[in-house]
């Protein structure tokens, strides 16, 4: 089972190694890991996006709560979750279909040079997959993709 | 008060009233013990491997309850320190460990005698921190025994940069503290507490599963109450030796691999469990799907990850098990008539009666039980038992009369060798008018026989009574049972110290015993002459501790005897 959680940490040295040993050590699988400072507070959100049974994942839940700088483990109700990626493109394809593509996956341009542009879209995961297959058309160079990130709500 | 790190240091054991600190110096540490030279308000005692200055800490704070204290240097004198640190992580026991580190501007490089100390303790400690700026020190010192010692304790570990023990700070210790990503349990919540009453009241066979957590709790006067009042029987783990009190009716004695049958088969039977404190061993639990088949399962913890770990629990209650024992004893006392479980404790009783704990004494050599019981006979709670791990471990858990809580004092959750003697150190410390033994194996008492140097210096009186097989005795056990008596690498009788000269040369006494008659002597002179003794007694080779459930076994399906 893919289970999203949204952890709350104090912002200090050393937690993000303390919350992915803990996964390590215990052979709990992490799927994606994001992690920023929570703007205006000492404290980083992290989104782990894990998988396991129901009862790996209590104990997942229960094992980042046991660490002394994790202030709260957001594991279940609704979320809005986005993944977002990166594509590079040669400037020499045939562009044709590729703003109705974008729009379709909350897409934009982020960037061109001379001989490429870059696009950008942030969409769930299931749809970042179905993105990154229908955009190989258009014989991308480089494609990079982040980890989840959640909110509440 | 502007203070120094080092100093600082200092000033904070004193205010959390530390007496004694065990550890080792070098480079990274040296400005600290410059100051522990300096102070007189706690006695460091200088152990002659980092190894045996934790356990020396551990045994302390689990004699006393208060908080082990050590100090190590950084790179091999922290790598030494490891096993010590995660022997009490395990065992949850209260310690504040603080090793040096290059200076920070070093960090990274490679230098000498440089670890990432923290990435390296991080899995066996409860929580550790890397000291960056002297500013950071007073409140992380404050926080560390805070958190040894609160919640479920464990280990903290201080990694302290060398510049950041020179540098000069601002010296306020906080009075309290509280840190609010941190805040243990304690009271537990009174539905589920009502709950576990009614269920006990409905039950026909419940047993009282005891574990370690009831000595870290303290509530070892409350456990008892509580099966005095309920009539409820009673089994211990390793961990919680002593708590019933071995004289206690309701107790059957310890459950697990080599635990009681009659133990086990109530753990079998039961059809309710009431865990306070215990943490579902595999030692304990064995064949995890037969293990309480009948029982509906209460379990009281501080800590929550530990409840529903291993199996699944139908009355859950976080929170300190003396608070939550007190809050259950008057609603048990209107609830539950005691008489109500006579039939099940009689049939236990004949369970007792069918296969009892015993063993086969003989005239003509010693058996190694015989020898625990009779240090019994002659100590009894005059002594505070310490082990290694093997064989004469769980002899002395099986066959010793622990009448209270910390007095068996134990590695249970690493089975640590080498654990026993430097802990002995730590016991005496704690607690000056008792007798520290050791009960050892000829195996054991080599990974960290160097501690002869420091019981002799700093004029700690330690026995170490060696139950000597010549063979690595547990691992033979099992080479027996399940290896075809293939003795692969546990046979130890061809290359033996002579264990007397041994003591001699370290400046302590040393007593070689073959009879029984010789063995109470020696353990009466020992006693008298209050240092460091070693007894050697030749116990016989082959003994076997039984009962038995073998790994991954069903209680029910105990190794009664072995047929050869
Ligand atoms: C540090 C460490 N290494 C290895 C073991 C595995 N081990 C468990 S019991 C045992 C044999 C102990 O022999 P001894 O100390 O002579 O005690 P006995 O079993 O004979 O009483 C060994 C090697 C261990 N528990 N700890």
């Amino acid at each position: 089972m893919r289970r999203v959680l949204s952890v709350i940490v104090t912002n200090e040295h050393g937690v993000l190694s303390r919350i992915s040993g803990l996964f390590a050590g215990r052979g709990y699988n992490i799927d994606s890991l994001t992690v920023a400072p929570i703007p205006e507070t000492d404290f980083s959100r992290l989104t782990i996006v894990t998988s396991g049974n129901e009862n790996v994942l209590e104990q997942i839940v229960k094992q980042l709560h046991k660490l002394i700088p994790t202030y709260k483990v957001i594991e279940s109700g609704e979320f809005v979750e986005k993944e977002m990626a990166l594509v590079k493109i040669p400037l020499n394809e045939d562009f044709n279909g590729l703003d109705a593509m974008l729009k379709a996956y909350n897409g934009v341009i982020a960037n061109s040079g001379t001989n490429f542009i870059v696009v950008m879209v942030a969409d769930n995961a299931n749809r970042i997959d179905d993105f990154l297959k229908a955009i190989k058309k258009y014989n991308p160079t480089d494609m990079v993709r982040s980890g989840s990130v959640a909110m509440d709500v | 008060m502007d203070l120094n790190g080092s100093q600082m240091v200092v000033e904070a054991l004193r205010k959390e009233n530390v007496s004694v600190v065990f550890g080792y110096p070098g480079g990274a540490i040296m400005n600290v013990y410059d100051e522990v030279y300096k102070q007189d308000y706690f006695e460091h005692i200088l152990t002659r491997h980092e190894q045996a200055a934790i356990h020396a800490a551990d045994g302390y704070a689990r004699a006393s309850g208060d908080v082990g204290v050590a100090f190590v240097t950084s790179g091999p004198g922290f790598t030494n320190a490891v096993t010590g640190l995660a022997t009490a992580y395990i065992d949850s026991i209260p310690m504040v460990v603080i090793s040096g580190q290059v200076p920070i501007s070093m960090i990274g490089t490679d230098a000498f005698q440089e670890i990432d100390a923290v990435g390296i303790s991080r899995p066996c400690v409860k929580h550790n921190y890397l000291v960056k700026h002297v500013k950071d020190l007073p409140r992380i010192l404050k926080e560390a025994f805070y958190i040894a010692r609160s919640g479920r304790p464990g280990p903290v570990h201080i990694d302290l940069p060398k510049d950041v023990t020179a540098q000069v700070g601002k010296f306020e210790y906080p009075d309290t503290i509280s840190i609010r990503t941190y805040k243990p349990t304690y009271k537990g919540n009174a539905r589920q507490i009502k709950k576990a009453i009614d269920a006990i009241e409905k039950s026909k066979r419940p047993v009282l599963y005891i574990g370690g957590g009831a000595v870290n709790a303290n509530a070892a006067a409350e456990v008892r109450e509580f099966a005095e009042i309920t009539g409820v029987p009673a089994v211990e783990t390793l961990m919680a030796r002593g708590v019933m009190g071995d004289d206690n009716p309701l107790l059957l004695g310890m459950l697990g691999m080599h635990g009681s049958y009659c133990a086990n088969m109530s753990m079998s039977e039961a059809d309710l469990m009431i865990a306070f404190g215990a943490r579902f061993d595999d030692r304990v639990t064995g064949k995890l799907s037969e293990f309480g088949k009948h029982a509906k399962i209460i379990h009281v913890d501080i800590d929550p990850s530990s409840i529903g770990k291993i199996v699944k629990i139908d009355y859950p209650i976080v929170g300190d098990l003396k608070n939550i024992v007190s809050e259950m004893i008057p609603l048990a006392k209107e609830k539950i008539n005691p008489t109500q479980y006579e039939s099940w404790r009689k049939l236990l009783k004949r369970y007792d009666e069918i296969h009892p704990l015993g063993y086969k004494d003989t005239p003509t050599v010693i058996k190694p039980q015989w020898v625990i019981q009779r240090i019994g006979e002659l100590l009894g709670e005059k002594a505070i038992i310490t082990t290694d791990v093997g064989q004469h471990q769980m002899w002395a858990a099986q066959f010793y009369p622990f009448d209270r809580p910390r007095q068996f004092i134990t590695s249970g959750g690493l089975g640590t060798m080498g654990f026993g003697f430097p802990a002995a150190i730590g016991v005496k410390k704690a607690i000056q008018d008792k007798i520290s033994i050791n009960i050892t194996g000829d195996g054991s008492i080599l990974m960290n026989i160097q501690e002869l140097m420091t019981a002799y210096e700093s004029k700690v009186p330690v026995i170490n009574i060696i139950l000597n097989n010549g063979y690595l005795g547990m691992v033979r056990q099992w080479q027996t049972f399940f290896y075809d008596k293939r003795y692969s690498s546990t046979d130890l009788s061809g290359a033996q110290p002579d264990f007397v000269k041994l003591a001699e040369s370290f400046g302590g006494r040393g007593f070689r015993v073959e009879t029984k008659a010789a063995f109470d002597e020696a353990l009466d002179e020992a006693v008298k002459s209050n240092s460091v003794c070693m007894i050697d007694v030749n116990v016989d080779r082959l003994e076997d501790v039984l009962p038995m459930v073998p790994a991954g076994g069903s209680l029910y399906n105990m190794i009664l005897e072995h047929k050869d």
